[in-house]
């Protein structure tokens, strides 16, 4: 059958709404996060969310599906009210989420974890070779390679996202609903995501979407609700909305200037220079020097070795070989510590994982880097309350309830209060790792025009990032990567995506080496 | 803190907060008010003053495992490292009266011997767990065996006796008190109050609740996360070493069976308290009132005959299952609100 003739014997199915929520109400504690919700998915469609961080989302698809009970609202499936007391009764009636954050037993294999709590069996014992073989073959429909007997602690973020989708997969989905999946896939994951996506819209699932990426909504959505501060804005056709309208919807008001202005030649004195660095099996013989106020970018594909080579410069990975010099002077790095009272900061990429202390509410994780500022023997806890104030207002940082755990918050306020972190320290170098992975477009703006402040002021800035826009948007200079070497460093016009991916691929420059992991 | 903020945060969430708080608290003034419904003894002075002398042993040792547990860490091995360093103790006061009399410096130098041993005991845990790699719970499970059979083998299976002069010169460690209050309540007062201002004040406690919490974030936080994790080991090292110089003057012996299942003790207390046995979150009062919970439990079944004596580990058990059932009881409420 063709795609046109699916869709027509789909077209009765699809005017039918499965799953509906009516004037939700939601609320933690004294703060309501969301205010007279009313959303309708139907059979094989792509309905998109959008809505900043923190603009309720997460918090109203768990309501769908069961994670969190309504304040007050109804939820209606094939239009009669039901109640999905826990996420097992939602998964009952088909509707399945992928939460925002990964939800993998990391100590047990990928298809221990495909079928957790829905073990096969035979008899009185599981069943393993048919698990196997269907983890494999859901596996394989994501053209995801990954062996399903490795621990999920040994896979890649974008690998363990997969896993998450093929469980999601298995489970017969009616009505799915999808929360950033894309935060931390790689462009070519996207897709084949993106075909799975149309493959079950066409068999008539109702499929929910989540993404702060403008494109990919324009690509694959054909609804769009819009929240915004708890808020149903409006529910229109995707097909009449440009971006910048959506984002204008989103925000509320127009985003006038994406990226700060770069004024060229601003560059000054060098203030750090890498020569020869090595770490074995990732990196080579990197060198680079970084200027008092530029950007130096760091492009390459993943596994390239860019994290590592910031590792390694920081103390937190074990260089083989190198030397660091900053502002002219020789250095050594052996730890974090060193590298902070050599004035370097490093925003890590993963902010759940290794930036912040989720248990915990915002002023022991604003401190804890630069700990000693705030008293050697005893904290001086008012003076922690004034920086946290301080912080709130200087990175805009919107939290409910300033005693909830950072855990709670949405993505973009753990990003403002990870980069309030690591201020604190007051570097004069900060290595950014992603900075906006899951961060909705408006706060995106603020973190760059953040970044151009920093530069003004004479700071540097190395950027790690694989969106291309904000490479291109922020960077005075490019360094690329590929296996392990810098294969050239990009200025001028010849900082494009053309060249970056020529450098990229090492079809140009440097010749690479071989890594292995 | 800051009062303001308290006030601002939804009265919900500060009453269940203020409960968990004093959960604990409650339990004892209830315990308190059971045994004086038992028995009118319970509530005399003298009684009282043995109840907190006997919990300030294993409080004393508790406190310093509020540390190591926060830090995410685990110590088995307090119970033998207590039976040896009193062993040890008592060997070298013994040969020391031979050369320098039963006499004050002997104590000193028997007080002094404990202190160095209890923190080398401490630091071997520590870094053997962080250098080595070992999770915490073998490393002591392996240490723990390690100490004991070190004071059975200089016991010679027996049991080590300190000299008959000596204990007299030794005694008012253990008998002795100040304005009425006897000195091991006193020092277990002091070890708190330290531990407290430690735990809560200062950054080396603020960095144990990091590693408890997310060890990856503590290291991406320039914490010295093996530095620090050790450093949970040596005060309770000290802390045990502490407990066994007010220890050894009460029995004035030591053998093999010395200190047996004080450390299970030890972390009930801990638990009890409030503290949470997977690290990140520490209260040295709770364990302070739960070391006392502990002792009240087993004087109360001492003054009264409905349950025997005998059955005082079967209650004590009891207690650290409800204790630990309700704390997650109030988890769950706080996760599906
Ligand atoms: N369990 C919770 N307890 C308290 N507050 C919460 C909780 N979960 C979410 N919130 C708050 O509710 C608001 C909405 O959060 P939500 O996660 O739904 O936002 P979001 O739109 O998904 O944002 P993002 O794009 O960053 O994922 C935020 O202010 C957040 O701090
Ligand atoms: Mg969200």
């Amino acid at each position: 059958m063709t795609d046109a003739a699916v869709h027509a014997v789909n077209a009765d199915l699809r005017a039918q709404t499965r799953l509906s929520g009516r004037q939700i109400c939601k609320s933690f504690g004294s703060a309501q996060v969301l205010f007279d919700v009313s959303i309708d998915l139907k059979a094989g469609e792509v309905h998109a969310l959008l809505g900043e961080n923190g603009a309720g989302k997460s918090t109203l698809v768990k309501i769908l599906s069961g994670y969190h009970q309504p304040t007050s609202g109804a939820l209606l499936l094939d239009d009669a009210p039901v109640e999905f007391h826990d996420s097992e009764v939602a998964e009952s009636h088909g509707v399945i989420l992928i939460h925002q954050e990964l939800n993998l037993a990391e100590q047990l294999t990928v298809e221990e974890n495909i079928f957790l709590g829905r073990e096969i069996k035979r008899g009185w014992f599981l069943d393993k070779t048919t698990m196997r073989l269907e983890a494999k073959k859901l596996l394989d429909q994501l053209q995801c390679d990954v062996d399903p007997r490795t621990r999920i602690r040994d896979l890649s973020v974008s690998d363990r996202q997969m896993v998450e989708i093929a469980k999601a997969l298995s489970k017969k989905a009616e009505i799915l609903i999808l929360d950033e999946p894309t935060a931390v896939l790689t462009g070519r994951e996207v897709d084949i995501l993106f075909d799975q996506i149309k493959r079950l819209r066409d068999q008539g699932v109702a499929i929910l979407y989540i993404s702060h990426k403008l494109d990919e909504i324009k690509a694959i959505a054909d609804r769009v609700t819009v929240l915004r501060d708890g808020r149903h804005i409006t529910t229109e056709p995707v097909a009449g909305l440009e971006k910048d309208d959506m984002a204008r919807l989103m925000v509320g008001r127009d985003i006038k200037q994406m990226f700060p202005d770069r004024a060229p030649g601003h560059a000054g004195d060098i203030a750090l220079s890498v020569r020869n660095l090595s770490v074995d099996g990732q990196v080579r013989d990197a060198s680079f020097d970084l200027r008092r106020g530029e950007v130096l970018g760091f492009a390459g594909i993943v596994g390239a070795g860019r994290t590592a080579l910031m590792e390694a410069i920081i103390g937190l990975r074990e260089r083989s070989a190198g030397t660091i010099e900053r502002n002219g002077a020789p250095v050594t790095i052996k730890d974090l510590q060193d590298a902070k009272n050599c004035g370097i900061a490093y925003l890590t990429k993963d902010r759940k994982g290794s930036g912040l202390l989720l248990n915990m509410d915002m002023r022991p994780n604003l401190t804890l880097l630069a700990l000693e500022k705030f008293g050697r023997v005893i904290i001086d806890r008012k003076a922690e309350e004034a920086a946290l104030e301080a912080a709130i207002e200087a990175f805009d940082i919107r939290a409910a309830d300033r005693k909830s755990k950072v855990g709670d918050f949405s993505g973009g306020n753990q990003q403002k209060l990870l980069l309030a972190k690591v201020m604190e320290t007051d570097p004069e170098i900060v290595i950014i790792d992603e900075p906006t992975r899951g961060i909705d477009i408006g706060t995106k703006s603020q973190i760059y025009h953040f970044i151009g402040d920093l530069t003004n002021r004479g700071k540097s800035v190395i950027l790690l990032s694989s969106e291309m826009p904000e490479m291109l948007g922020l960077s005075d200079r490019i360094a690329v990567m590929a296996a392990g070497r810098i294969t050239g460093i990009l200025e001028g016009n010849d900082r494009n995506e053309h060249e970056i991916m020529r450098h990229a691929t090492g079809i140009s420059g440097k010749q690479g080496v071989s890594v292995h992991e | 803190m800051n009062s303001l903020e308290r006030t601002e945060a939804s009265s919900s969430s500060r009453f269940q907060i203020d409960f968990k708080a004093l959960g604990p608290f409650l339990a004892l003034v209830a315990l308190f008010v059971l045994g004086a419904a038992i028995n009118d003894a319970f509530l005399s002075g003298g009684n009282l003053a043995n109840i907190f002398t006997r919990a300030a042993f294993i409080g004393i040792i508790a406190v310093g495992a509020t540390f190591v547990i926060t830090a995410g860490g685990i110590d088995l091995s307090v119970g033998s490292m207590a039976a040896f360093i009193s062993g040890a103790m008592i060997v070298v006061m013994n040969t020391l009266v031979a050369t320098l009399g039963a006499g004050i410096e002997t104590v000193l130098i028997g007080v002094l011997l404990s202190v160095v041993l209890g923190v080398a005991a401490g630091a071997v845990n520590g870094l053997v767990s962080t250098k080595g790699k070992i999770e915490a719970f073998i490393v002591t499970l392996g240490t723990m065996g390690i100490y004991r059979s070190l004071v059975t083998y200089m016991a010679d299976g027996g049991t080590l006796s300190l000299d008959f002069e000596m204990r007299g010169v030794y005694r008012p460690v253990y008998y002795g008190d100040v304005l009425g209050i006897p000195v091991p309540v006193i020092v277990f007062f002091a070890v708190a109050v330290a531990g407290y201002v430690l735990l809560n004040m200062t950054p080396f406690g603020r960095k144990c609740f990091a590693i408890g919490s997310n060890e990856q974030v503590a290291r991406y936080s320039a914490i010295h996360v093996d530095r620090v994790k050790t450093l949970t080991y040596v005060i309770q090292g000290l802390c045990v070493s502490l407990a066994t110089i007010i220890y050894v003057p009460r029995l004035g012996s030591a053998s093999s069976s010395t200190g047996v299942l004080w450390e299970l003790e030890a972390i009930a207390a801990v638990i009890i308290g409030g503290t949470m046995l997977k690290g990140g979150y520490g209260r040295i009062w709770g364990t302070v009132v739960g070391a006392i919970m502990l002792t009240t439990i087993g004087n109360i079944l001492n003054l009264t005959d409905a349950i025997s004596n005998y059955l005082n580990g079967a209650v004590q058990g009891l207690i650290i299952i409800v204790a630990v059932f309700l704390q997650r009881g109030d988890w769950r409420r706080k996760k599906s609100k």
